[in-house]
């Protein structure tokens, strides 16, 4: 499955002789390591894990701990039998920032893992608690792992929201699950619940046309390629991505940052001649930067140039409390630079 | 009175006068020494320009009201130079701001009495750089005071500080010294001779701090050098883009190399403090202690840079300011005179309104500098004005 083969990249884990699943393989095991950065797929493990226990025995007793501020004893206390023996789920999480109680209780866990009791540690990353998540690995505790990485790639996306529909039964075109993944590039539990939401509210079959009127104009951008039409000189399409880009959660002041690099880039090469790989090594920049500013220099001045780089200095004040509204600030920039630093018409 | 306690402090007869009455009315006991009684008062803020020597001037007063007579002077004076008077309460901050609970705690400390002398003194230097809302903290200690307590406020004017401070203070102004005097003083301190010195003094335009800097680090001297030539030879975009990153980075070295050994330093000793052993692993229970040293460390360090860039700033102040003297015909006043050349060639250049025009923009850097805009962008932006 694509999603697994993409999980299970990157990771060398020579010495793990447990099983490593992806979070949509999750089985019922005395103990469930789910390890990994990508917050949203790990909860989705949890819950599946979850629905899963429950579906074979609906009384199984759930609780939770926290592992930062766990105190001794919590897990045996919890781990301990019933009076009437149901099964039990400990979910522990944020083992990557645990107390040393928790460390010491989890080995000893380890060695002596209780009757039908599921124990899942949800380990988001780090260093911390690495000896734990050695010892779980070399099979002690009997358990599995499930690997949550970050999705990065676009391939993978299309794998995870095509799994989705899948999943669901519903039946999708290429074209509706492309937009839908340029649509929502950033966050993967951003496109499940769009994904979610297409899978309710559908029909037969969701095609492009669906995916446009449900999620239609939205587009994920960030903000180089704000400051790149801005200095192609597209002002329209750069305002439109710089709203785009405050109403999908960027910040002012990294947009500016964008700007202001990007010019910083032409200023120094501007009217340098000389290789792109000796004027890199000259600017500490790499030779694709200097090309693609000798690309972005189309139809600029000098003059335009400084007055650009004044006016960003001048709108980073403004957006560092000198004035009153920081997106009217970054507009007027957009289209000073849109306009290549020329007067307006 | 005492004379050893207001040595070095050049040009400021005026405001030493002021500060000796206080002194020696509180010495002879302010009931008796009639018309000398309204000489003391229990705040005071001393406002000059930057290198005028305000916090030296606030603590040769401070020496002089702590001081219990001239057999203990010499002990008050190493007390007050080390810091460790137990009547001295010192606010000084290496970070961009004063933080309000400094100023709680220096307030609390203010009505401690005096231990051995007449008064406990509190001083803040930099009191400008204290926002409003803790300037206000200080408010009820200034308006009611401890009966011994004695506020000592500096800052570079009176506009500085809130005006409900300014009304609660006793205001003294310090005048800029003239050149001739800091080179004096930088004979006799350093034993530089006549040309060095009276460069020096120059340079720094009477700064004394700076002054003492050129004329004792030829590093310093190098580095101004350096500046004035990258600025002179700005000719397209790419030349200002590189001077500006130069710049930059002369600001950035000139931060790491005095933050560097300090930081390690307290480091050293912070751990020492806590207890941790040389070389060994810090416990958790430690490790917010240790990071609140850090980031004290980085603030520290971000106010380091800032300063530097503002010392950039005043030295092309300086020269622009030469240029348009030149152009003016007004020749005869030349701060930069190293630089003759340069300076004609520039005066002939621009014209004395664009020269005029760059010193505004020397003016909005140094703001856009002290409102937190990138040191880089600031410089950035300044010199593409040249172009």
């Amino acid at each position: 499955m694509a999603v697994a083969k993409a999980n299970n990249r990157g990771r060398a884990k020579a010495a793990a002789v447990i099983p490593q699943l992806s979070w949509s393989e999750v089985r019922p095991a005395a103990l469930v390591l789910v390890s990994g950065t990508q917050a949203f797929l790990a909860d989705r493990a949890i819950r599946l894990f979850r629905d899963i226990l429950r579906a074979e025995d609906p009384s199984i007793e759930i609780s939770d701990i926290s592992a930062d501020s766990y105190t001794s004893g919590e897990l045996m206390t919890l781990a301990s039998p019933s009076l009437f023996g149901e099964p039990r789920l400990i979910r522990v999480s944020s083992v990557e920032k645990c107390s040393d109680a928790f460390l010491a209780d989890a080995q000893a866990y380890l060695s002596q893992v209780a009757d039908d009791t599921y124990v899942v540690l949800r380990h988001g990353g780090g260093q911390r608690g690495k000896a734990l998540l050695d010892a779980v690995r070399r099979g002690e505790g009997n358990g599995i792992e499930i690997i949550c990485a970050e999705i990065t790639k676009d391939t993978e996306r299309y794998a995870f929201a095509q799994a989705e529909f899948t999943h669901a039964s519903v039946r999708v075109t290429p074209g509706a699950l492309r937009s839908l993944v340029t649509a929502f590039a950033d966050d993967i539990g951003e496109l499940a619940s769009a994904c979610g939401q297409l899978i309710a509210d559908a029909s037969a079959e969701v095609t492009e046309e669906t995916v446009d009127r449900y999620y239609g104009g939205r587009v994920e951008t960030n903000a180089f390629r704000v400051a790149d039409s801005a200095i192609a000189g597209r002002a329209g399409e750069a305002l439109v991505l710089l709203r785009h880009a405050l109403g999908t959660g960027a910040e002012p002041i990294p947009l500016l940052a964008a700007f202001a690099s990007k010019l910083r880039t032409m200023g120094r090469i501007y009217g340098v001649r000389g290789g792109a790989g000796q004027l890199a090594s000259a600017h500490g920049m790499a030779p694709w930067q200097v090309d693609r500013a000798r690309r972005d220099m189309d139809g600029w001045t000098e003059h335009g140039l400084a007055v650009c780089i004044q006016a960003v200095a001048d709108t980073d004040a403004q957006l560092k409390g000198a004035g009153r509204d920081p997106v009217y600030a970054l507009e007027k920039m957009v289209l000073l630079v849109a306009r290549k630093g020329r007067a307006a018409a | 009175m005492h004379v050893s306690v207001w040595q070095g402090l050049v040009g400021q007869d005026e405001a030493i006068r002021v500060m000796q009455n206080a002194a020696r009315a509180t010495a002879s006991g302010v009931a008796d020494a009639e018309g000398s009684a309204s000489d003391m008062t229990h705040a005071w803020l001393i406002t000059g320009p930057a290198g005028s020597g305000r916090s030296n001037l606030a603590f040769a007063f401070a020496t002089a009201l702590l001081s219990t007579g001239p057999d203990t002077l010499d002990a008050t004076i190493a007390q007050v130079r080390g810091r460790t008077h137990p009547d001295l309460g010192v606010l000084t901050s290496q970070k961009v701001i004063i933080s309000i609970d400094d100023v709680r705690s220096l307030v609390t400390s203010s009505h401690f009495s005096p231990s051995i002398g007449r008064y406990r003194v509190m001083i803040i230097e930099d009191a400008d750089r204290m926002p409003e809302r803790t300037s206000n903290v200080l408010l009820k200690a200034l308006e009611e005071p401890p009966e011994r307590t004695v506020w000592i406020l500096c800052a570079p004017s009176e506009a500085d500080v809130i005006p409900t401070i300014r009304s609660r203070v006793r205001s003294i102004r310090l005048r800029m010294p003239s050149v001739q005097e800091v080179a004096s003083l930088l004979r006799a301190e350093h034993g530089v001779d006549e040309v060095v010195a009276e460069r020096s003094a120059r340079l720094a335009q009477s700064h004394i701090g700076m002054a003492r800097r050129l004329a004792t680090s030829p590093e310093a001297l190098a580095r101004r050098q350096e500046t004035l030539d990258l600025v002179f030879g700005i000719r397209g975009v790419a030349h200002a883009m590189q001077a500006a990153r130069r710049l930059n980075d002369i600001a950035l070295e000139d931060s790491a190399a005095i933050t560097t050994e300090r930081d390690e330093r307290d480091r050293a000793e912070t751990l020492r403090n806590l207890g941790v052993a040389p070389g060994a692993a810090i416990p958790p229970a430690l490790r917010s202690h240790v990071k609140q040293m850090e980031d004290d460390q980085k603030r520290r360090a971000t106010r380091s840079v800032r300063d530097g860039v503002d010392r950039i700033l005043t030295d092309l102040m300086s020269a622009y300011r030469d240029v348009l003297m030149v152009q003016l015909g007004a020749s005869h006043e030349i701060i930069n005179h190293e630089f003759r050349v340069e300076l004609a060639e520039a005066a002939d250049r621009l014209t004395a309104d664009e020269t005029l025009t760059f010193i505004d923009s020397i003016t909005v850097a140094q703001q856009r500098i002290s409102s937190n805009v990138t040191p880089l962008l600031a410089l950035e932006a300044l010199l593409c004005t040249l172009i």
